[in-house]
């Protein structure tokens, strides 16, 4: 992979690990690892799909990657500029860069704005147009995410959920963005409304040349979308591997489990498909396991897996995985 | 069919001003109209009034004292009414129609000064202490410190520190105008402070903001288009309550003493001076008491109805 073409973004041992205060003089007692040391890479053009169960910390994961958190350590680097360190005003002139399409898009739109003000806000922080060629270019993009011109002065609340999602999309686009994060950027929307959605974003990424990565827990939206998928559990990448390979053969456990459990269509199939059913909750984020992550819900847990934390390594070329049951033919 | 296009998207685009919405929504609320305007006749009545009806309230004119008001005749044929008083004398002969208008330019510009005064400071350090992390545990304890104070003593105590100065400085009207709307203000703030640091806090983690974050917008503008707007509602609310208690807390200074110079009428103060005589001459305390009390509800309606229709959410759909 790392032969093929430059990565956009560049991510290596991404930790984001949120305090717990409590008692009486709220001392800090802990800390949740909502993010816990993950690394990948996004090559200019593609989707990277990022996939997990809820609270695995994959929204975290994609906030941190642009600098909405203050990261506890690790180093991303966007377009060639490090930005791990880089305190948040100094990140102001490299916003444009990098935007973000959020998950629930009622809540992500201001309710007391017009549509033309929300798309135009970008344009307000970071570009020099008159109101006039603002008002041209808020026109192009509700074109090119299909709202109706019409539609400008009206408030979120009059559109509907796919709609206001479109709006979103479009403040993103705004200011020709290189990488975009898409947040579950289907989740709140209607079946119908999600193809519409997704293909809407497929369309914008060969005409604009967007990479994205795309969080999700929908596999079958992501198998659709993503080349390359990165699956997530309890704050570490378990696996990443392109699409093809995964979705035919998982090589971690956990992602074997979590492929499994997506429905199959076909009634026949169905009944036959043997489902992998793991046991027990997923553990604390504040207090996980010793070794590996997985190990006291995995199938095939072996002793070195309670004691040592697998590395995260490549075991066939362009696939990445943590996880004992491949080291020894790996090493 | 180009041409026909480019007519339907200028007709379309026109840009409508959103005031012009507002001022549509606010007038389907009844009380809100009503309210508005109440207050525009009040202040008309207090601004205006002196001019057309023109007695010195302070001319005492005691073989004329304790004239009834105009309409006692109708019931009381033996009452003392005169129609060069329509509400009636007080009980140095002042006229109290002229009184009411000469206190209702007092009430009105304290309680609204003083509401101003309040809200802004409320609103700013509210905002500040619900945005900025580390100014809120300074800011709020500051707001409990200024909370726990005993309010009256504080402004008895500032009334006598700084009446004679500020009497030197700005004359003895503008200097006790001062005092008394820096008083009311700084002492009644805090309740708008808690509650729009409340709202900015749970404002702050809703996504539009972390979207405006991730566009990069700083936090000043942050505060004016995002926070502010969304609150609004509360801000309105407590600025009507807040006209209300100035008005009744510049009545209690000067019932008190150390409000206004006693030749001063306020409507506090014409009210607190005929409670006395209350059983015998009622309309001495009706009619100040009405003034205080419609404005507060005229206001409090008009607060109401602003809400409403700065809310795109309820207007117009």
């Amino acid at each position: 992979m790392f032969d093929g073409p430059k990565p956009l973004v560049s991510v290596k041992d991404l930790k984001m690990h949120f305090p717990i205060y409590a008692g009486f003089f709220r001392r800090r007692v802990g800390e949740v690892k909502a993010v816990d040391g993950v690394s990948f890479d996004i090559v200019e053009g593609e989707t990277l799909g990022l996939v997990g169960e809820s609270g695995c910390g994959k929204s975290t994961c994609g906030r941190a990657v642009l600098r909405l958190y203050d990261i506890t350590s690790g180093s991303i680097s966007i377009d060639d500029r490090e930005i791990g360190a880089t305190p948040q005003s100094d990140l102001r002139t490299m916003r444009p860069t990098m935007q973000m399409v959020f998950q629930d898009p009622q809540a992500s739109l201001n309710p007391r704005m017009t549509v033309e003000a929300i798309i135009k806000e970008p344009l307000d922080e970071h570009t020099a147009l008159t109101e006039a060629e603002k008002r041209e270019k808020v026109g192009e993009l509700m074109d090119a995410v299909g709202l109706n011109r019409k539609f400008a002065k009206r408030y979120p609340h009059a559109f509907s959920g796919g709609q206001r999602q479109r709006i979103g999309i479009a403040r993103a686009l705004a200011l020709n963005p290189k990488f975009i994060v898409c947040d579950e950027p289907i989740a709140a929307l209607d079946v119908s409304i999600q193809a519409q959605v997704v293909n809407l974003l497929e369309d914008l990424q060969e005409k604009f040349g967007l990479t994205y990565l795309f969080i999700s827990h929908d596999l079958s939206m992501v198998r659709h979308i993503a080349t390359r998928v990165a699956v997530m559990y309890l704050g570490k990448v378990v696996e990443l591997a392109p699409r093809e390979a995964l979705y035919r053969d998982p090589l971690h456990p956990y992602t074997k489990a979590l492929l499994s459990a997506v429905p199959e269509p076909d009634p026949s199939l169905a009944t036959a498909k043997e489902r992998i059913i793991l046991q027990g909750d997923v553990p604390s984020p504040s207090n996980p396991p010793n070794g590996c992550n997985f190990c006291t819900r995995c199938p095939s847990v072996m002793d070195i897996c309670t004691k040592v934390e697998p590395d995260y390594r490549e075991v066939q070329p362009g696939r990445y995985t943590a996880c004992h049951l491949y080291n020894d033919t790996a090493g | 069919m180009t041409d026909l296009t480019n007519v339907e998207m200028e007709v379309v685009e026109k840009p409508r001003s959103q005031w012009r919405d507002v001022w549509d929504q606010f007038k389907t609320h009844k009380g809100a109209v009503a309210g508005l305007s109440f207050l525009i006749f009040i202040t008309l009545f207090a601004a205006v009034g002196p001019f057309l009806w023109d007695v010195d309230p302070g001319r005492l004119d005691i073989r004329n004292k304790d004239v009834r008001p105009i309409y006692m005749g109708l019931f009381d044929s033996s009452a003392k009414v005169s129609w060069a008083n329509p509400m009636g004398t007080d009980n140095l002969g002042r006229d109290i129609m002229a009184n009411i208008m000469q206190g209702g330019r007092i009430s009105l510009a304290v309680g609204w000064t003083a509401m101003v005064l309040a809200v802004v400071l409320g609103t700013t350090i509210g905002v500040l202490a619900g945005y900025f992390k580390r100014l809120d545990g300074l800011l709020m304890r500051f707001t409990d410190l200024v909370l726990a104070l005993p309010l009256l003593p504080l402004l008895l105590v500032m009334m006598l520190l700084f009446r004679d100065p500020l009497r030197a400085a700005f004359g003895p009207e503008t200097g006790i105008f001062l005092l008394i709307v820096a008083g009311i203000g700084i002492t009644s703030w805090m309740q708008t402070a808690r509650i729009v640091r409340g709202d900015v806090m749970a404002l702050k983690e809703r996504e539009f903001v972390l979207a405006a974050r991730s566009i990069g917008t700083p936090a000043r503008r942050m505060i004016t288009r995002h926070l502010l707007p969304n609150v609004l509602s509360p801000i309105m609310v407590s600025a009507t309550l807040g006209l209300a208690t100035a008005i009744i807390t510049e009545s209690a200074l000067s019932f008190l003493g150390l409000g206004f110079p006693s030749d001063f009428p306020t409507w506090g103060k014409i009210l607190f001076d005929s409670v006395d005589r209350m059983t015998s001459f009622p309309e001495r305390v009706i009619w100040p008491g009405l003034a205080i009390s419609l404005t507060v509800l005229a206001v409090n309606y008009i607060g109401d109805g602003l809400r409403d229709a700065l809310d795109p959410r309820i207007r117009g759909h």
